[in-house]
Order: structure tokens, then sequence, then C-alpha cells
């Protein structure tokens, strides 16, 4: 802006049949390129509310602590303020032995709430939190199929006890351990959503790399590049995955990683043609008549061109991810034991067949997920398809 | 007589994002019968619209109001049905692109002899016959062993012949021709043109014709048009037109001829670059093991030598390697043969150690669209040499010398933050000899800067070229196919094909007193001189049966 400024005042090296016109009209932030993508986008109606939808969810679900959690979000004892959500408290704070409290043990519950207040979240379940007071045998079904009476009877006071809340409802009922549902299907939403989005983001750099070089330098290396996808991919790579993650104990990297050894051919292709089709334009030889290096001219003029088919699939790569790992878990080779699956909890809906709450959420969680990633990735192809014209 | 085609208060809009773009506002001409109408005007002017609009071309975001008669009948509301049987038929056409208007996938006999079956329902041998009649009449040689040729065995001139062909198949009374010499060689142009005539004077067909070269209207119009934004300014015979021009817009496009002299010659000025048996093979490999059967030679034994401060031109037509051996003495591809650079024999250097170098080389290539990237802004791309050769400039020094090098070639440097597309031909091709100049570089390769603009922005570039080799004292080496650009900036002339040098001197020399064939056919076709009959119709057409 200062630039503009200043040239009001004609240079003083300017020739004097130069005209030096009035500034020129404040550019808008966006390039028009950009403006008319983002219009195609928003006229998909159905991409633009998928996408508002899914980021309304995700938003969401990164708060999950705060929505769903089996400790107070902020509690007052005996004049200190705690944040349970965030720091673990030793019980002996509160009189207890424990290493870490439990917020929802009784003991606890009635110390604090005698030398002070707690605020408990929404949901008062992690997903980890078994709960031991059911009335029925695991799987429980949603609490409000039964009567108060009944969905209480498990407690020692009855309907009396402070614990018969709304916050202890288990609103989609329990999987087979105790443990609530809605709480797991929160974390679970989470955790695939951001394995997917680290996933879908590592491929997306490996494969933007390999093609980048496989596409510029060409010749031998293309070639080298070329035929070792062409085995990569011909690898069985479901069975290899099988194989490796039944050696190595899995966890959130190791999976990521075991994953990412197959998931990055996607892009390659792509990639590389992109490179192929810039290489030879004129602009690139300029760059190479001025000395620009390798490194620069691949960074400055080729990779962008490259960008806009890279956007158009990752919503496809990561809803890719997303089941691939929902895949692994429900086969039982995926995230360590304990961790808040989707995948998992589509296999407990497959063994408790009687228990139709754990299919039916599970599904219309994973359905759910799967079907707005995939409306967002049309709308985006569809904004960066030059042909196609603003309705 | 009554006219032919008349075109009454034609106006085409085309929808583009919301808003509305007046392509053609209220044209009005008339085509009489055997007799050629030029519209002439430069890109943008809205010819090529109205050329597809007579034939109902136009993509679907455009709107045709007004009437486009022909024999009286109105085009604009005909319906498709009738308009197939007239498109091919009774009008044909024949694009600006040889390369891209056949099928890459039919031979030459299914392309022609589709239009005679389509409209006289000719049986397969019948067909075959008469497009073999065809090739001849337009002069294709060895037209028989032609029949099963596939588009990519020929080349430019011999496909616009089949182009040629096809539109004549149906002996159409009017030949609408966009632009049809606009991409071959000047040699090749004149015999398509020449070939045209012949034809039209056999055939006795109206003839619309497009072009921005006044030259070819000159030669081949009886009336013309001239038009600018969409509206003719001005309509005459042909002589008149050119005799006594009245709007000042003719008058500015009369006068667009590149203009003005070459620096003084200097033959004893310090060399700048020199080459000696410069050679560019390009193996051929055939087989399973890939054996080098033999060389395309682009390059082949070229002794060089440019002189501080004065223009070498390099003349040639497609293919016959000048632009490979601009590329070479800039080591941007391989070669063979010495390579000398203000003395020093730069061809045992590698890349890197090209790079200091770099800063006294730029270059300057033909394709204003292709040679800017689209998605830097262009002060970006003009200060991209800068990061590498001076990378200790501070962002405002950067900057100021951005500023000055746009200023210098007649930018403003508020633009600076815009994008390539925001810009015209002719300031893109400002911008890319900005991105060379703002280096300070000693020698410039100059690689058709010109071919790709229209003629009056072509003639400001090459003021604005001559202008800074003044003010700087910079040495050229100015390829191109056009002579008349070549002689308002080179003193010095060296005439190439297929990869050797056939004749060289001082422009004078050359442009005075031609010694070999193949300048003095260059020179005739290039400057609309009188020319020897370069083709001689040897088949009378016949009426079909």
């Amino acid at each position: 802006m200062m630039a503009r400024g200043m040239l009001l005042v004609r240079p003083v090296w300017a020739p004097a049949d130069v005209a030096v016109s009035a500034p020129a009209l404040v550019k808008p932030a966006l390039s028009p390129i950009t403006r008319r993508r983002l219009r195609i986008f928003l006229a998909n109606k159905r991409g633009a509310w998928s996408l508002w939808l899914f980021l309304v969810l995700f938003v969401v679900t990164l708060f999950s602590e705060f929505i769903v959690n089996d400790r107070p979000i902020i509690a007052a004892y005996k004049g200190e303020l705690l944040f349970p959500f965030a720091i673990d408290y030793p019980e002996s704070k509160f009189g207890g032995f424990l290493a870490t409290t439990n917020f929802r043990d009784p003991a606890n519950r009635d110390e604090i709430n005698a030398n002070g207040w707690m605020i408990w979240p929404p949901i008062r379940y992690s997903y980890g939190t078994v709960d031991n007071t059911l009335p029925v045998p695991t799987p429980a079904p949603p609490g409000w199929t039964m009567s108060t009476e009944e969905r209480c009877s498990g407690y020692p006071q009855g309907v009396d006890d402070p614990d018969c809340t709304l916050g202890n409802m288990h609103w989609l009922g329990t999987d087979d351990v105790g443990r609530d549902v809605v709480a797991r299907l929160f974390y679970g939403f989470r955790i695939s959503v951001l394995f997917g989005f680290v996933l879908a983001g590592l491929s997306s750099i490996v494969g933007i790399v390999v093609g980048a070089i496989s596409g510029y330098f060409g010749g031998w290396t293309d070639l080298l590049i070329q035929r070792f996808l062409d085995i990569w991919t011909s690898v069985p790579s479901l069975y290899v995955l099988l194989i490796v993650s039944s050696v190595i104990a899995p966890s959130f990297w190791s999976l990521l990683i075991i994953l990412l050894l197959f998931s990055w051919v996607t892009l390659v292709g792509l990639v590389r043609a992109e490179f192929l089709r810039v290489r030879n334009f004129e602009y690139i030889e300029a760059a190479r008549a001025l000395g620009v290096s390798n490194f620069t001219i691949m960074r400055r003029h080729l990779f962008p061109n490259a960008m806009v088919s890279t956007l158009t699939f990752l919503p496809f790569i990561l809803s890719g991810s997303v089941t691939t790992l929902t895949a692994l878990d429900f086969l039982g080779f995926g995230l360590p034991a304990g961790s808040p699956s989707l995948g998992e909890l589509l296999n407990q809906a497959k063994s408790n067949l009687g228990a139709p709450w754990l299919s039916i959420s599970a599904l219309v969680t994973i359905s759910l997920m799967l079907a707005l990633l995939i409306f967002i990735g049309e709308a985006v192809r569809d904004a960066f398809d030059p042909r196609k014209n603003v309705a | 007589m009554s006219p032919l085609l008349e075109v009454d208060r034609l106006t085409i809009d085309f929808r583009v994002d919301e808003r509305i773009v007046h392509a053609v506002r209220g044209l009005s001409f008339a085509v009489q019968p055997g007799k050629t109408l030029a519209l002439v005007g430069e890109s943008g002017s809205g010819k090529s619209v109205t050329a597809a609009s007579v034939l109902r071309l136009l993509p679907s975001s455009a709107r045709i109001g007004g009437r486009i008669l022909f024999n009286g009948r109105d085009l604009a509301t005909a319906t498709d049905r009738e308009m197939r049987g007239i498109r091919g038929n009774r009008i044909s056409m024949i694009f600006q692109e040889p390369m891209s208007s056949l099928n890459p996938l039919h031979t030459v006999e299914r392309q022609v002899s589709e239009v005679l079956s389509v409209h006289r329902g000719l049986g397969r041998s019948a067909a075959r016959a008469r497009t073999l009649q065809l090739l001849k009449d337009v002069g294709l040689n060895d037209a028989a062993s032609r029949l099963d040729a596939f588009p990519h065995q020929l080349s430019g001139g011999q496909r616009q012949r089949v182009m040629i062909a096809m539109a004549l198949a149906n002996e159409p009374d009017l030949l609408i021709a966009d632009e049809p010499t606009t991409a071959l060689d000047v040699t090749v142009q004149a015999q398509i043109l020449e070939l045209l005539k012949s034809l039209q004077a056999r055939l006795g067909m109206a003839m619309l014709f497009i072009t921005h070269d006044l030259g070819i209207v000159r030669e081949m119009a009886d009336d013309v048009c001239v038009m600018t934004e969409g509206e003719i300014v001005e309509r005459g015979p042909t002589e008149r037109i050119f005799a006594a021009p009245q709007h000042a817009y003719t008058k500015k496009l009369l006068a667009a001829e590149p203009k003005g002299a070459p620096p003084a010659r200097r033959p004893e000025a310090p060399v700048v670059v020199e080459a000696e048996g410069l050679r560019v093979w390009f193996p051929v490999k055939r087989g399973i093991m890939r054996r080098t059967v033999g060389h395309i030679k682009a390059v082949d034994d070229v002794d060089i030598q440019v002189r501080e401060g004065q223009t070498l031109g390099i003349v040639g037509e497609s293919g016959s390697g000048k632009t490979t051996l601009g590329r070479a003495l800039l080591r941007l591809i391989s070669s063979e043969g010495r390579i000398a650079f203000l003395g020093d024999d730069i061809q045992a250097r590698n890349w890197s150690q090209m790079r200091p170098l770099r800063r006294n080389m730029q270059i300057v290539f033909q394709d204003p669209y292709g040679s800017l990237s689209p998605r830097l802004p262009v002060g970006a791309i003009v200060a991209e040499g800068l990061s590498v050769h001076m990378p200790d400039l501070t962002a405002a020094g950067r900057q100021e010398r951005v500023e000055r090098a746009l200023t210098e070639v007649g930018l403003d440097p508020a633009q600076a933050d815009r994008y390539p597309h925001e810009f015209s031909g002719g300031q893109r091709q400002r911008i890319a000899i900005a991105r060379a100049m703002v280096l300070e570089p000693k020698f410039v390769v100059l690689d058709e800067p010109t071919s790709a603009l229209d003629m009056s922005v072509q003639a400001q570039v090459i003021d604005l070229l001559r202008e800074l080799q003044r003010r700087h004292h910079l040495t050229y080496l100015f390829i191109s196919h056009d002579l008349r650009v070549i002689r308002a900036l080179a003193n010095d002339v060296l005439v190439m094909k297929d990869g050797k040098v056939i004749e060289r001197g001082t422009a004078d020399e050359i442009f005075t007193t031609p010694k070999t064939d193949y300048t003095r056919a260059l020179l005739a076709a290039a400057l609309h001189t009188a020319r020897q009959p370069v083709l001689e119709l040897q088949e009378t057409l016949e009426a079909p049966q």
C-alpha cells in the first residue's frame, strides 16, 4: 500500500512520455479466479451445507472435553478454584489416597459438594468411563426407553440419589463394557477426523514431493519412480497392514505411519502429470534463463498449478483415510484397545445384534461423516473445474 | 445485383459471469457474389465472432441480434436443420489453426469425404474419386498417396490445403476464411493465398476474408471493412482505403508497419557472443535397443558473431532451427561446438557455473501468454531474477528496481501487484521485456517477441526495443520469421534453413541484393512485392457428377 501511495508522484526516472496513471482501484482481497471458485462452491447448496455442518460437528467435537467428560469443568473446593478437565488432581487433595481423583465417586462428590461446588459438562461420561451403576446387564439400552425409577435403580438411593440426573443418563445406551455410546461417538468422531486430516496431509506432502520430482526431472528419474510405484501399488496393502500392525504395537502415530506407507501414492500421478505439462511452458524456461534454481522453480511456478488438483482430491483422500482407519478398527488391528473408535463400536454392534442402538448410532455417524466429506469434495471439484459455468 | 450475404445491424453479446460483454454492436455489411470482402481488425475487434455468427457456430452463452440474410433467408432465425443444410454446403469456412482443425484420428480421405457424403450422399468410391480430384485442385502434391495419410503426417501448409479442399468440396457460394494463413510460414502463406484466389476465380464464389494483416487484404480483397471494438469504422473499395483512409483508426493501422532504422553498423565493435561450429543434433532412436539410427540436425555447424550494441537478425521459417540456435547460445539446451561469451568459453560450464553469467544474458520469448507465470503478480515476476543475482538487495531496493524496469518499458509501476491475465498481449510482452531488463544484461536474445502481437502493438514494441538498446547499449540477437520486423531492427542478418545458415550479410545486402532463391522467396512473400507464381494448377476443376 505504501508503494502505491509513493507512486502518485511521477518517478524521476520516468521518461516524459510515460504517463503515471491514477492509482489503480483497490485490489480485492481475493483474486478474481478465487472469487469465481468460491461462488461456484457456494452455488452448490449441498456442498456448502455439508461444509457448514461438517465444520460445526468438527469444532464441537474438538471441544469434547467440555461437553462429554467424567470430570467437572470447574470446581471450587475449600475456597480454591480447580479446573479438573485440564489438570489431574491427586485424590489426597480431597482426603482420599488414589493418584488421580475419580470425581464420579460418591465419596469425592460429597466431599467437594460439602466444601464447595462443581460444574459438570452436559454429559458426565468420558469415552473410557465404565458405568458400574447400570440397572440392567450391558449393553444397556438408551436411558429414555426406561422410566426414571428403572433408570436410577442402580444408584444406592434410587430416584432420590444425587446422581439420578439427565447428565448421568445414557442417551444412546452403553456398549458391552458399560461405556456411554454418546461419549464414544464424540471422541471417536474427533479422532477419526483428526487422523484423517493428518494422514491426508502427510500423504499429500509425500505424494506431491514424489510427483514433483518425477514430473519435473523426467527421464530416468521419472522412469524409476513410476516403475517403483507400479510395484508398490500392486502390493496387497490391506494384508501388509494387518501383518505389520499385528507385529508393531498400534498407537495413533504408528498406525498413521503404517497407513501412510500405502496412501501417499494417490496424488503422485496427478501431480506428476501437472508438472510434466507445465514444465514445458515458456515461463519455466524464462525462469531457467534467469538462473533460478530447480527447487525455486518447482516451489514458485509449478507447485501452485499442482495445488488445484491436490485440493480437488483432498476431501476424497480424507474420506478414504477415515474409511481405512474404521476398517482396521473393525478388524481389531487399529487404534489401541480402549481408544474411542467408530470401527470398534461397529464391531461391538456386530457381536451384540440384540442391541440395535449400537449399530444404528455407529452407522449414522460414519455415514454422515463420509457423506458430508464426499459432498464437500464434489463441490470443491466443481469449483475448480474451469469449464463449469456459473449457474 | 443483390448481395449474396447481407448482415444487417448484427449484435452479439456474451454472458460472462453475470456480466454482458458486447462483442459486436450493430454491424452491417454485404458480400456480393463472386467478390471478396475483408474484415480487418486487431484481436478483440469482434471479427472472428462475426464470421462464426454467420454459420451460427457461437457458444451457447452468445446472444445474436439483427439479421443475417443469405440469399434472402435470415440465418439468425433459421432452424438447426436448415443450418446443417447450409453449413459446409452453401457456406463453408476455413479456420486459422490447421493443426487443430483436423481430426487427428481420421485419414485425409475420411475428413474430406465426410462433407460429400453428408450433403450429397455420395457412395464410397464416388466420394473417393471426388476427394482425389479436390486434393489435386488444392495443389496437394502426390495427392493419390495422401488420401490415406493422417494429419500429423502433413505439414502445416498441406493441412491447410486439406482444410480448403474440405471447404470447397461442395462448391459453396460463400467461403468464410478466418485468418487462414496466420499460422503458416510466409512462403506457404503466399502459396495458400494464391490458391484461394485462383479457386475463387474458377468457382465464382464469394469470400468473406477475416484477417489482421493489411498486406493480405491489399492482395485479396475487393472491399474492406475496418473493425474495432465490435463496430465498423470505415468501409470501401480496397484501393480507396489504402490510398486515402478517412478514419483515424484506419490511418493508425496503416501507419503501424514497423518503421525506423537499426543502429549504425560498427564492424569494429567488440564481440559479445561468438560460436563456432555450433551443433544441436537430436538423436533418432529406433528398435528395442534404442540404437541411434540418425540425427535431426536442428542446428548444424553454425558460426555466429554478435557485436556489442549491434543487432543480429536471424531469419527463417518454422523448423529452420533459429529458436534452437538462440537457446543453445544461452546454454538452455545442450549443444556441441565452441560458445564464447565476452571472450571466455562457456560451453564447458555446468548449470551452476552458468548462473553468475545469466545476469548478462537474457531472453524474451515469443508467446506473451505462455512466458509469464499466471499465478504470480507482475512485480514478483519481474523481481524473480533480482533475488537470484542480487540477493543482498533490500526489499525496498528490489522494489525500486522493479518499478524502474516497469516504467522503462512503459508500464505503470502501480500495477505491479496485478496478475498477468489483467494485461493485454502487448503489455504482457512489455512485462517480459522488463523481466529481462531489470538485471541490466549485456546480451538479449529476442525470440520472435513481436509475432504474437497485433500490428500496431508490434510497432510500439519494436520502438521500445530500439530505445532500450540505444539507452543501455544492448546487444540483441533478434530471431524472427518476419522480414519487416528484421528490417526495422537488425543491422546484420543471417538466413537459416534446415539448421544451416544459407546466407549472411549486412541488412542492406540481404534486403537489396539477396543471393539465394530462398531469401528472395522470403522477401517477396513477406513484403508482398510482385511474386513469381509459386503454384501451377495442373488439373482443372470439374463439376461433380
